[in-house]
Protein backbone atom coordinates (compact mmCIF):
# COMPACT_ATOMS: atom_id res chain seq x y z
CA UNK A 1 0.00 0.00 0.00
CA UNK A 2 2.73 2.71 1.07
CA UNK A 3 5.18 1.40 -1.67
CA UNK A 4 2.01 2.26 -4.36
CA UNK A 5 1.61 5.94 -2.51
CA UNK A 6 5.35 5.77 -2.83
CA UNK A 7 5.03 4.67 -6.67
CA UNK A 8 2.58 6.98 -7.75
CA UNK A 9 4.35 10.03 -5.80
CA UNK A 10 7.16 9.53 -7.87
CA UNK A 11 4.62 8.92 -11.67
CA UNK A 12 3.56 12.55 -10.56
CA UNK A 13 6.86 14.13 -10.03
CA UNK A 14 8.09 12.48 -13.15
CA UNK A 15 4.95 13.77 -15.02
CA UNK A 16 5.81 17.57 -13.80
CA UNK A 17 9.22 17.14 -14.25
CA UNK A 18 8.25 15.97 -18.01
CA UNK A 19 5.88 19.09 -18.42
CA UNK A 20 8.54 21.50 -17.56
CA UNK A 21 10.88 19.87 -19.83
CA UNK A 22 8.34 20.24 -22.26
CA UNK A 23 7.99 23.95 -22.01
CA UNK A 24 11.14 24.48 -23.03
CA UNK A 25 11.44 22.60 -25.98
CA UNK A 26 7.83 24.05 -26.84
CA UNK A 27 9.09 27.51 -26.22
CA UNK A 28 11.99 27.15 -28.36
CA UNK A 29 9.88 25.55 -30.89
CA UNK A 30 7.21 28.28 -30.75
CA UNK A 31 9.84 31.24 -31.30
CA UNK A 32 11.77 29.11 -34.38
CA UNK A 33 8.49 28.34 -36.09
CA UNK A 34 6.97 32.02 -35.61
CA UNK A 35 10.47 33.77 -36.78
CA UNK A 36 10.36 30.97 -40.03
CA UNK A 37 6.64 32.21 -40.77
CA UNK A 38 6.82 35.81 -40.51
CA UNK A 39 10.43 35.92 -41.55
CA UNK A 40 9.97 33.77 -45.28
CA UNK A 41 7.27 35.93 -47.04
CA UNK A 42 9.58 39.29 -46.77
CA UNK A 43 12.62 37.30 -48.38
CA UNK A 44 10.05 35.31 -50.72
CA UNK A 45 8.91 39.27 -52.27
CA UNK A 46 12.11 40.81 -51.35
CA UNK A 47 14.27 37.76 -53.64
CA UNK A 48 17.02 36.05 -51.17
CA UNK A 49 19.77 37.29 -53.85
CA UNK A 50 18.55 41.03 -53.81
CA UNK A 51 17.74 40.65 -49.45
CA UNK A 52 21.12 38.83 -48.25
CA UNK A 53 23.63 40.82 -50.65
CA UNK A 54 21.84 44.38 -51.47
CA UNK A 55 24.11 47.39 -50.12
CA UNK A 56 21.43 49.71 -49.67
CA UNK A 57 18.83 49.78 -46.83
CA UNK A 58 16.20 52.45 -47.42
CA UNK A 59 13.38 50.73 -45.19
CA UNK A 60 11.00 54.49 -45.53
CA UNK A 61 12.20 55.32 -48.69
CA UNK A 62 9.90 55.44 -51.79
CA UNK A 63 10.73 52.97 -53.79
CA UNK A 64 11.91 51.25 -49.96
CA UNK A 65 15.29 49.07 -50.92
CA UNK A 66 15.97 46.41 -48.41
CA UNK A 67 19.70 44.99 -48.66
CA UNK A 68 20.99 43.95 -45.54
CA UNK A 69 24.70 43.03 -46.56
CA UNK A 70 26.16 46.49 -44.61
CA UNK A 71 24.20 44.39 -41.40
CA UNK A 72 25.24 40.78 -41.72
CA UNK A 73 28.97 42.54 -42.20
CA UNK A 74 29.04 44.72 -39.65
CA UNK A 75 28.11 41.79 -37.15
CA UNK A 76 31.09 39.89 -38.52
CA UNK A 77 33.20 42.31 -38.10
CA UNK A 78 32.06 43.84 -35.22
CA UNK A 79 31.96 39.48 -33.99
CA UNK A 80 35.67 39.21 -35.09
CA UNK A 81 36.94 42.25 -33.60
CA UNK A 82 35.56 41.83 -30.08
CA UNK A 83 36.72 38.29 -30.25
CA UNK A 84 40.22 39.57 -31.34
CA UNK A 85 40.41 42.60 -28.61
CA UNK A 86 38.38 40.24 -25.88
CA UNK A 87 39.90 36.55 -26.14
CA UNK A 88 43.70 37.24 -25.59
CA UNK A 89 42.54 39.57 -22.34
CA UNK A 90 39.78 36.77 -21.29
CA UNK A 91 41.63 33.96 -22.04
CA UNK A 92 45.24 35.43 -19.97
CA UNK A 93 42.96 36.35 -16.85
CA UNK A 94 41.68 33.16 -16.57
CA UNK A 95 45.10 31.25 -16.61
CA UNK A 96 46.75 33.48 -14.35
CA UNK A 97 43.62 33.46 -11.58
CA UNK A 98 43.77 29.37 -12.12
CA UNK A 99 47.37 28.46 -11.87
CA UNK A 100 49.41 31.59 -10.96
CA UNK A 101 47.17 33.89 -8.50
CA UNK A 102 47.35 33.87 -4.96
CA UNK A 103 43.99 32.73 -3.32
CA UNK A 104 42.92 36.22 -2.01
CA UNK A 105 43.81 38.05 -5.01
CA UNK A 106 41.81 34.91 -7.42
CA UNK A 107 38.57 35.34 -4.93
CA UNK A 108 39.23 39.28 -5.40
CA UNK A 109 39.61 39.03 -9.23
CA UNK A 110 36.87 36.47 -9.54
CA UNK A 111 34.33 38.37 -7.81
CA UNK A 112 35.08 41.80 -9.97
CA UNK A 113 34.46 38.96 -13.37
CA UNK A 114 31.64 37.89 -11.66
CA UNK A 115 29.94 41.55 -11.01
CA UNK A 116 30.90 42.53 -14.74
CA UNK A 117 28.23 39.79 -16.14
CA UNK A 118 25.82 41.34 -13.75
CA UNK A 119 25.48 44.59 -15.47
CA UNK A 120 22.41 45.20 -17.59
CA UNK A 121 24.00 45.86 -21.20
CA UNK A 122 22.30 49.08 -21.25
CA UNK A 123 24.64 50.34 -18.43
CA UNK A 124 27.37 49.45 -20.67
CA UNK A 125 25.55 51.20 -23.69
CA UNK A 126 25.26 54.38 -21.38
CA UNK A 127 29.00 54.54 -20.33
CA UNK A 128 30.37 53.85 -23.81
CA UNK A 129 27.94 56.73 -24.75
CA UNK A 130 29.58 59.38 -21.98
CA UNK A 131 32.89 57.58 -21.72
CA UNK A 132 33.78 56.13 -24.43
CA UNK A 133 32.24 57.70 -27.75
CA UNK A 134 33.96 61.25 -26.67
CA UNK A 135 37.02 59.67 -25.69
CA UNK A 136 37.60 57.87 -29.40
CA UNK A 137 36.59 61.46 -30.72
CA UNK A 138 39.78 63.01 -28.85
CA UNK A 139 41.89 60.36 -29.07
CA UNK A 140 41.81 59.45 -32.74
CA UNK A 141 40.65 63.32 -33.78
CA UNK A 142 37.80 62.60 -35.78
CA UNK A 143 34.42 64.56 -35.53
CA UNK A 144 32.61 61.63 -34.18
CA UNK A 145 33.37 58.58 -31.61
CA UNK A 146 30.77 56.53 -32.34
CA UNK A 147 30.68 53.66 -34.75
CA UNK A 148 32.64 50.57 -35.40
CA UNK A 149 35.78 50.58 -32.96
CA UNK A 150 33.29 51.54 -29.96
CA UNK A 151 30.96 48.93 -30.29
CA UNK A 152 33.86 46.75 -30.68
CA UNK A 153 35.29 47.97 -27.59
CA UNK A 154 32.30 47.49 -25.52
CA UNK A 155 31.24 44.28 -26.95
CA UNK A 156 34.80 42.91 -25.83
CA UNK A 157 34.17 43.92 -22.55
CA UNK A 158 30.76 42.51 -22.24
CA UNK A 159 32.12 38.88 -23.77
CA UNK A 160 34.96 38.90 -21.22
CA UNK A 161 32.87 37.11 -17.73
CA UNK A 162 31.92 34.45 -20.29
CA UNK A 163 35.02 33.26 -21.57
CA UNK A 164 36.89 34.22 -18.17
CA UNK A 165 34.13 31.57 -16.41
CA UNK A 166 34.19 29.05 -19.15
CA UNK A 167 38.08 28.81 -19.55
CA UNK A 168 38.71 28.81 -15.50
CA UNK A 169 36.47 25.51 -15.52
CA UNK A 170 38.62 23.90 -18.61
CA UNK A 171 41.82 24.90 -17.15
CA UNK A 172 40.85 23.31 -13.19
CA UNK A 173 39.65 20.44 -14.93
CA UNK A 174 43.47 19.26 -16.22
CA UNK A 175 44.08 16.86 -13.98
CA UNK A 176 47.14 17.86 -11.48
CA UNK A 177 49.35 14.48 -12.56
CA UNK A 178 49.55 16.19 -15.83
CA UNK A 179 51.20 19.51 -14.64
CA UNK A 180 53.48 17.54 -11.60
CA UNK A 181 55.00 15.23 -14.49
CA UNK A 182 55.92 18.22 -16.49
CA UNK A 183 57.22 19.82 -13.62
CA UNK A 184 58.94 17.28 -12.38
CA UNK A 185 60.61 16.86 -16.09
CA UNK A 186 62.03 19.96 -15.54
CA UNK A 187 59.79 22.39 -16.98
CA UNK A 188 59.17 25.60 -15.38
CA UNK A 189 55.77 26.73 -14.23
CA UNK A 190 55.28 28.80 -17.37
CA UNK A 191 56.23 26.57 -19.82
CA UNK A 192 54.42 24.19 -18.05
CA UNK A 193 50.76 26.48 -18.37
CA UNK A 194 51.13 26.69 -22.02
CA UNK A 195 52.43 23.25 -23.06
CA UNK A 196 50.73 21.09 -21.01
CA UNK A 197 47.77 23.02 -19.11
CA UNK A 198 46.30 25.03 -22.11
CA UNK A 199 46.73 22.14 -24.83
CA UNK A 200 45.18 20.27 -22.49
CA UNK A 201 42.29 22.33 -21.87
CA UNK A 202 41.86 23.30 -25.30
CA UNK A 203 38.56 22.24 -26.55
CA UNK A 204 37.31 23.79 -23.16
CA UNK A 205 38.67 27.42 -24.39
CA UNK A 206 37.21 26.66 -27.64
CA UNK A 207 33.43 26.62 -26.26
CA UNK A 208 34.31 29.83 -24.49
CA UNK A 209 35.28 31.39 -27.54
CA UNK A 210 32.23 30.21 -29.19
CA UNK A 211 29.87 31.51 -26.23
CA UNK A 212 31.43 35.07 -26.48
CA UNK A 213 31.05 34.92 -30.00
CA UNK A 214 27.59 34.16 -29.07
CA UNK A 215 27.17 36.96 -26.86
CA UNK A 216 28.76 39.10 -29.03
CA UNK A 217 26.56 38.94 -32.41
CA UNK A 218 23.35 38.36 -29.79
CA UNK A 219 23.63 41.88 -28.34
CA UNK A 220 21.58 44.41 -29.19
CA UNK A 221 20.82 47.27 -26.61
CA UNK A 222 24.62 48.67 -25.83
CA UNK A 223 25.92 48.36 -29.26
CA UNK A 224 22.84 50.49 -30.76
CA UNK A 225 23.95 53.00 -27.80
CA UNK A 226 27.58 53.35 -29.54
CA UNK A 227 27.27 51.95 -32.85
CA UNK A 228 26.05 55.26 -34.46
CA UNK A 229 23.39 53.36 -36.32
CA UNK A 230 23.57 55.11 -40.04
CA UNK A 231 23.70 52.56 -42.59
CA UNK A 232 27.01 52.30 -43.70
CA UNK A 233 29.41 49.36 -44.77
CA UNK A 234 31.54 48.38 -42.18
CA UNK A 235 34.64 50.67 -41.33
CA UNK A 236 36.40 51.16 -37.93
CA UNK A 237 35.33 54.74 -37.55
CA UNK A 238 31.91 55.02 -39.62
CA UNK A 239 28.94 54.61 -38.27
CA UNK A 240 27.59 51.05 -38.38
CA UNK A 241 24.34 48.86 -37.81
CA UNK A 242 24.43 45.77 -36.66
CA UNK A 243 21.94 42.73 -37.58
CA UNK A 244 20.33 43.32 -34.19
CA UNK A 245 20.20 47.13 -33.76
CA UNK A 246 18.71 46.94 -37.18
CA UNK A 247 15.84 45.22 -35.62
CA UNK A 248 15.57 47.00 -32.70
CA UNK A 249 15.74 50.40 -34.03
CA UNK A 250 13.50 50.43 -36.61
CA UNK A 251 10.73 47.71 -35.48
CA UNK A 252 8.74 50.04 -32.75
CA UNK A 253 7.39 52.52 -35.85
CA UNK A 254 7.24 49.89 -38.78
CA UNK A 255 4.30 48.67 -40.75
CA UNK A 256 3.96 46.48 -43.39
CA UNK A 257 6.68 44.99 -46.09
CA UNK A 258 9.56 47.00 -43.94
CA UNK A 259 7.83 45.08 -40.62
CA UNK A 260 7.89 41.95 -42.45
CA UNK A 261 11.72 42.84 -43.29
CA UNK A 262 12.45 43.30 -40.31
CA UNK A 263 11.23 39.62 -39.16
CA UNK A 264 13.40 38.61 -42.02
CA UNK A 265 16.85 40.00 -40.72
CA UNK A 266 15.55 38.55 -37.07
CA UNK A 267 15.81 35.19 -38.85
CA UNK A 268 18.74 35.47 -40.31
CA UNK A 269 20.11 36.61 -37.12
CA UNK A 270 18.79 33.13 -35.55
CA UNK A 271 20.12 31.13 -37.98
CA UNK A 272 23.77 32.31 -37.08
CA UNK A 273 22.90 31.88 -33.69
CA UNK A 274 22.12 28.15 -34.20
CA UNK A 275 25.14 28.10 -35.90
CA UNK A 276 27.19 29.41 -33.32
CA UNK A 277 25.48 26.87 -30.96
CA UNK A 278 25.95 23.66 -33.27
CA UNK A 279 29.22 24.73 -33.18
CA UNK A 280 29.31 25.03 -29.41
CA UNK A 281 27.86 22.15 -28.88
CA UNK A 282 30.59 20.53 -31.42
CA UNK A 283 33.15 21.37 -28.56
CA UNK A 284 31.50 20.35 -26.01
CA UNK A 285 31.07 16.79 -27.09
CA UNK A 286 34.16 16.41 -27.93
CA UNK A 287 34.97 17.97 -24.67
CA UNK A 288 33.10 14.86 -23.04
CA UNK A 289 35.08 12.43 -25.40
CA UNK A 290 38.37 13.09 -24.44
CA UNK B 1 9.13 45.26 4.49
CA UNK B 2 9.82 44.20 0.70
CA UNK B 3 7.33 41.49 0.86
CA UNK B 4 4.80 43.97 2.31
CA UNK B 5 5.18 46.06 -0.71
CA UNK B 6 5.33 43.00 -3.73
CA UNK B 7 2.16 42.19 -1.91
CA UNK B 8 0.67 45.91 -1.72
CA UNK B 9 1.71 46.08 -5.96
CA UNK B 10 0.04 43.01 -6.58
CA UNK B 11 -3.76 44.18 -5.02
CA UNK B 12 -3.08 46.98 -6.84
CA UNK B 13 -2.51 45.91 -10.19
CA UNK B 14 -5.08 43.15 -9.54
CA UNK B 15 -7.37 46.00 -8.62
CA UNK B 16 -6.46 48.36 -11.87
CA UNK B 17 -6.59 45.01 -14.16
CA UNK B 18 -10.12 44.66 -12.34
CA UNK B 19 -11.26 47.93 -13.50
CA UNK B 20 -9.61 47.52 -16.79
CA UNK B 21 -12.17 44.48 -17.37
CA UNK B 22 -15.24 46.05 -16.21
CA UNK B 23 -14.55 49.63 -18.00
CA UNK B 24 -14.71 47.39 -21.50
CA UNK B 25 -17.47 45.46 -20.43
CA UNK B 26 -19.88 48.46 -20.87
CA UNK B 27 -19.01 49.42 -24.00
CA UNK B 28 -18.82 52.19 -25.53
CA UNK B 29 -15.58 52.47 -27.77
CA UNK B 30 -13.91 55.40 -29.64
CA UNK B 31 -11.89 54.43 -31.95
CA UNK B 32 -8.75 56.48 -32.96
CA UNK B 33 -6.55 55.85 -36.05
CA UNK B 34 -3.87 57.60 -38.07
CA UNK B 35 -0.65 59.59 -36.90
CA UNK B 36 2.24 57.65 -35.08
CA UNK B 37 3.56 60.96 -34.11
CA UNK B 38 0.39 61.74 -32.27
CA UNK B 39 0.91 58.46 -30.10
CA UNK B 40 2.07 60.15 -26.65
CA UNK B 41 -0.72 63.00 -27.41
CA UNK B 42 -3.30 60.40 -27.42
CA UNK B 43 -2.15 57.84 -24.98
CA UNK B 44 -2.60 60.72 -22.41
CA UNK B 45 -5.36 62.25 -23.90
CA UNK B 46 -7.26 58.92 -23.48
CA UNK B 47 -5.62 57.91 -19.97
CA UNK B 48 -7.02 60.65 -18.66
CA UNK B 49 -10.27 60.38 -20.54
CA UNK B 50 -10.97 56.70 -19.34
CA UNK B 51 -10.52 57.50 -15.82
CA UNK B 52 -13.14 60.12 -15.43
CA UNK B 53 -15.43 58.00 -17.65
CA UNK B 54 -15.53 54.86 -16.65
CA UNK B 55 -16.93 52.20 -19.17
CA UNK B 56 -15.27 54.21 -22.02
CA UNK B 57 -12.57 52.15 -24.25
CA UNK B 58 -10.48 54.61 -26.58
CA UNK B 59 -8.38 52.66 -28.99
CA UNK B 60 -5.61 53.81 -31.20
CA UNK B 61 -4.15 52.08 -34.20
CA UNK B 62 -0.93 53.97 -35.35
CA UNK B 63 -0.99 53.27 -39.25
CA UNK B 64 0.29 57.22 -40.18
CA UNK B 65 -1.54 60.44 -41.08
CA UNK B 66 -3.07 59.37 -44.56
CA UNK B 67 -3.89 56.03 -43.27
CA UNK B 68 -5.96 57.73 -40.22
CA UNK B 69 -7.52 60.27 -43.01
CA UNK B 70 -8.26 57.42 -45.38
CA UNK B 71 -10.12 55.59 -42.20
CA UNK B 72 -12.04 58.18 -41.10
CA UNK B 73 -13.38 59.28 -44.56
CA UNK B 74 -14.65 55.45 -45.15
CA UNK B 75 -15.88 54.96 -41.39
CA UNK B 76 -13.38 52.62 -40.11
CA UNK B 77 -12.99 54.86 -37.10
CA UNK B 78 -14.54 57.78 -35.22
CA UNK B 79 -11.75 60.08 -35.28
CA UNK B 80 -8.61 60.66 -37.46
CA UNK B 81 -5.44 61.64 -36.43
CA UNK B 82 -3.45 63.45 -38.36
CA UNK B 83 -0.06 65.01 -37.97
CA UNK B 84 -0.47 67.49 -41.50
CA UNK B 85 -3.14 69.78 -42.39
CA UNK B 86 -6.14 68.47 -44.59
CA UNK B 87 -5.24 69.17 -48.44
CA UNK B 88 -7.95 70.85 -50.03
CA UNK B 89 -9.12 68.05 -51.99
CA UNK B 90 -9.28 65.60 -48.96
CA UNK B 91 -11.13 68.73 -47.70
CA UNK B 92 -13.59 68.52 -50.51
CA UNK B 93 -14.64 65.20 -50.08
CA UNK B 94 -15.95 65.94 -46.98
CA UNK B 95 -13.68 65.89 -43.92
CA UNK B 96 -12.89 68.71 -41.01
CA UNK B 97 -9.89 69.41 -39.41
CA UNK B 98 -10.12 70.57 -35.61
CA UNK B 99 -6.77 71.64 -34.59
CA UNK B 100 -5.84 70.05 -31.30
CA UNK B 101 -2.01 71.34 -30.56
CA UNK B 102 0.99 72.52 -32.12
CA UNK B 103 4.31 70.52 -31.99
CA UNK B 104 7.53 72.56 -31.97
CA UNK B 105 11.03 70.17 -33.06
CA UNK B 106 13.95 72.49 -31.44
CA UNK B 107 17.08 72.03 -33.47
CA UNK B 108 19.88 71.64 -31.06
CA UNK B 109 23.78 71.85 -30.91
CA UNK B 110 26.35 71.96 -28.00
CA UNK B 111 26.36 75.12 -25.54
CA UNK B 112 29.88 75.37 -26.64
CA UNK B 113 29.04 75.55 -30.49
CA UNK B 114 29.08 79.65 -31.34
CA UNK B 115 26.56 79.31 -33.64
CA UNK B 116 23.01 80.13 -32.71
CA UNK B 117 21.10 80.87 -35.33
CA UNK B 118 20.30 79.28 -38.80
CA UNK B 119 17.56 79.61 -41.66
CA UNK B 120 15.77 77.19 -42.26
CA UNK B 121 17.87 76.48 -46.12
CA UNK B 122 20.89 76.28 -43.91
CA UNK B 123 19.10 73.65 -41.87
CA UNK B 124 17.99 71.67 -44.98
CA UNK B 125 21.90 72.29 -46.27
CA UNK B 126 23.13 70.58 -43.19
CA UNK B 127 20.93 67.82 -42.96
CA UNK B 128 21.02 66.86 -47.22
CA UNK B 129 24.82 67.28 -46.41
CA UNK B 130 25.23 70.37 -49.07
CA UNK B 131 26.86 72.33 -46.27
CA UNK B 132 29.59 70.04 -44.01
CA UNK B 133 31.65 72.23 -42.16
CA UNK B 134 31.04 74.64 -39.43
CA UNK B 135 32.50 77.47 -40.74
CA UNK B 136 30.28 77.63 -43.69
CA UNK B 137 27.28 78.91 -41.45
CA UNK B 138 29.51 81.32 -39.27
CA UNK B 139 31.12 78.59 -36.69
CA UNK B 140 34.28 76.88 -36.46
CA UNK B 141 36.18 75.24 -38.88
CA UNK B 142 34.77 71.55 -37.78
CA UNK B 143 32.92 68.99 -39.53
CA UNK B 144 29.47 68.76 -38.78
CA UNK B 145 27.99 65.40 -37.19
CA UNK B 146 24.37 65.24 -38.13
CA UNK B 147 22.60 63.00 -35.45
CA UNK B 148 18.76 62.16 -36.14
CA UNK B 149 16.23 59.77 -35.06
CA UNK B 150 15.31 56.50 -36.90
CA UNK B 151 13.40 55.49 -39.95
CA UNK B 152 9.89 55.57 -38.65
CA UNK B 153 10.29 57.76 -36.13
CA UNK B 154 7.29 61.18 -35.66
CA UNK B 155 9.94 63.57 -34.83
CA UNK B 156 11.53 62.63 -37.57
CA UNK B 157 9.18 62.55 -40.02
CA UNK B 158 8.03 65.75 -39.02
CA UNK B 159 11.43 67.42 -38.81
CA UNK B 160 12.31 66.42 -42.80
CA UNK B 161 8.91 67.25 -44.01
CA UNK B 162 8.87 70.85 -42.82
CA UNK B 163 12.55 70.98 -44.11
CA UNK B 164 11.54 69.37 -46.67
CA UNK B 165 14.82 66.81 -47.05
CA UNK B 166 12.35 63.79 -46.82
CA UNK B 167 14.95 60.24 -47.30
CA UNK B 168 17.62 62.72 -48.27
CA UNK B 169 18.77 63.22 -44.84
CA UNK B 170 22.57 62.38 -44.86
CA UNK B 171 22.78 61.25 -41.17
CA UNK B 172 25.88 60.06 -38.77
CA UNK B 173 23.95 58.73 -36.40
CA UNK B 174 20.29 57.42 -36.28
CA UNK B 175 19.54 56.71 -32.61
CA UNK B 176 15.77 55.66 -31.02
CA UNK B 177 15.23 58.14 -28.34
CA UNK B 178 15.42 61.76 -27.49
CA UNK B 179 17.63 61.36 -24.36
CA UNK B 180 20.12 59.82 -26.68
CA UNK B 181 20.30 62.66 -29.27
CA UNK B 182 20.51 64.97 -26.30
CA UNK B 183 22.93 63.03 -24.36
CA UNK B 184 24.89 62.72 -27.84
CA UNK B 185 24.60 66.71 -28.89
CA UNK B 186 25.36 67.21 -25.38
CA UNK B 187 28.75 65.19 -25.53
CA UNK B 188 29.95 66.61 -29.03
CA UNK B 189 30.27 70.18 -29.54
CA UNK B 190 30.21 69.88 -33.43
CA UNK B 191 27.24 68.17 -33.22
CA UNK B 192 23.64 69.32 -34.32
CA UNK B 193 20.42 67.31 -33.90
CA UNK B 194 16.45 67.92 -32.91
CA UNK B 195 14.56 66.96 -30.73
CA UNK B 196 10.52 67.94 -29.18
CA UNK B 197 10.57 71.24 -28.00
CA UNK B 198 9.41 69.79 -24.41
CA UNK B 199 13.07 68.22 -24.25
CA UNK B 200 14.84 70.78 -24.70
CA UNK B 201 16.82 71.30 -21.55
CA UNK B 202 20.39 73.60 -20.62
CA UNK B 203 22.43 71.08 -21.38
CA UNK B 204 22.00 71.88 -24.93
CA UNK B 205 21.45 74.95 -26.91
CA UNK B 206 18.22 75.00 -29.02
CA UNK B 207 19.07 77.04 -32.24
CA UNK B 208 17.14 80.23 -33.40
CA UNK B 209 15.45 79.51 -36.47
CA UNK B 210 15.49 82.32 -38.96
CA UNK B 211 15.65 84.58 -35.61
CA UNK B 212 13.74 83.09 -33.78
CA UNK B 213 14.25 81.01 -30.94
CA UNK B 214 11.86 78.08 -30.14
CA UNK B 215 9.28 78.81 -27.34
CA UNK B 216 5.61 77.97 -26.75
CA UNK B 217 4.90 81.44 -27.74
CA UNK B 218 6.46 81.53 -30.55
CA UNK B 219 5.21 77.77 -31.70
CA UNK B 220 1.74 79.30 -30.73
CA UNK B 221 2.19 82.38 -33.07
CA UNK B 222 3.50 80.84 -35.99
CA UNK B 223 6.63 82.26 -36.05
CA UNK B 224 8.97 79.67 -35.09
CA UNK B 225 8.54 77.43 -38.63
CA UNK B 226 9.56 73.70 -37.38
CA UNK B 227 6.14 73.01 -36.73
CA UNK B 228 3.66 70.68 -37.40
CA UNK B 229 -0.16 70.85 -36.43
CA UNK B 230 -1.75 67.89 -35.15
CA UNK B 231 -4.91 67.81 -36.34
CA UNK B 232 -8.69 65.37 -35.17
CA UNK B 233 -10.15 64.69 -38.20
CA UNK B 234 -13.86 64.34 -38.51
CA UNK B 235 -16.79 63.58 -41.43
CA UNK B 236 -18.66 66.80 -42.22
CA UNK B 237 -22.57 65.72 -41.49
CA UNK B 238 -21.80 62.03 -39.91
CA UNK B 239 -22.69 62.33 -36.21
CA UNK B 240 -20.12 60.99 -33.78
CA UNK B 241 -21.20 58.23 -31.18
CA UNK B 242 -21.81 60.01 -27.81
CA UNK B 243 -18.61 58.47 -26.28
CA UNK B 244 -16.76 60.13 -29.28
CA UNK B 245 -18.37 63.43 -29.05
CA UNK B 246 -17.36 63.06 -25.44
CA UNK B 247 -13.79 62.27 -26.14
CA UNK B 248 -13.67 65.15 -29.10
CA UNK B 249 -14.84 67.97 -26.54
CA UNK B 250 -12.74 66.54 -23.47
CA UNK B 251 -9.58 66.75 -26.36
CA UNK B 252 -10.09 70.86 -26.68
CA UNK B 253 -11.12 71.31 -23.02
CA UNK B 254 -9.43 73.85 -21.07
CA UNK B 255 -9.13 70.52 -18.88
CA UNK B 256 -6.84 68.64 -21.31
CA UNK B 257 -4.17 71.30 -21.37
CA UNK B 258 -2.30 70.08 -18.81
CA UNK B 259 -2.00 66.64 -20.33
CA UNK B 260 -0.86 68.77 -24.10
CA UNK B 261 2.08 69.94 -22.33
CA UNK B 262 2.80 66.65 -20.60
CA UNK B 263 2.62 64.70 -23.71
CA UNK B 264 5.58 67.89 -24.91
CA UNK B 265 2.86 69.72 -27.74
CA UNK B 266 1.40 73.12 -27.34
CA UNK B 267 -1.45 73.33 -26.48
CA UNK B 268 -3.46 75.69 -28.81
CA UNK B 269 -5.72 77.48 -26.13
Amino acid sequence: MKKNKKQALETAVHGLFLLLGLITVGCVLLITVYLIISGIPAIWKIGLINFLFGKTWESTANPPSFGILPFILTSVYGMAGAIVLGVPVGFLTAVFLSKVAPPKIKATVQAAVGLLAGIPSVVYGLVGMLVLVPGIRAVFHIPDGSGLLAAIVVLAIMILPSIVNVSITALEAVPKEYEDASLALGATPVETYFRVSVPAAKSGIAAAVVLGVGRAIGEAMAVMMVAGNAVNMPSLFQSVRFLTTAVASEMSYSGGLQRQALFSIALVLFLFIMLINAALNFFLKRRGEE
Amino acid sequence: MKKLLTLALAAVLAVSALAGCRASQKGGTVSTDGSTSMEEVIGALSEAFMEKNDGVNVTYNPTGSGSGIQAVSEGRCDIGLSSRALKDEEKQSGLTETKLALDGIAVIVNPANGVSDLTLEQIAGIYTGEIKNWKDVGGNDAEIVVIGREAGSGTRDGFESITKTEGDCKYRQELTSTGDVITTVSSNPDAIGYASLSAVSDKIKALKVGGVAPSETTVKDGSYVIQRPFMLITKEGKELSAAAQAFFDFCLSDDAAQYLSGAGVVSVK
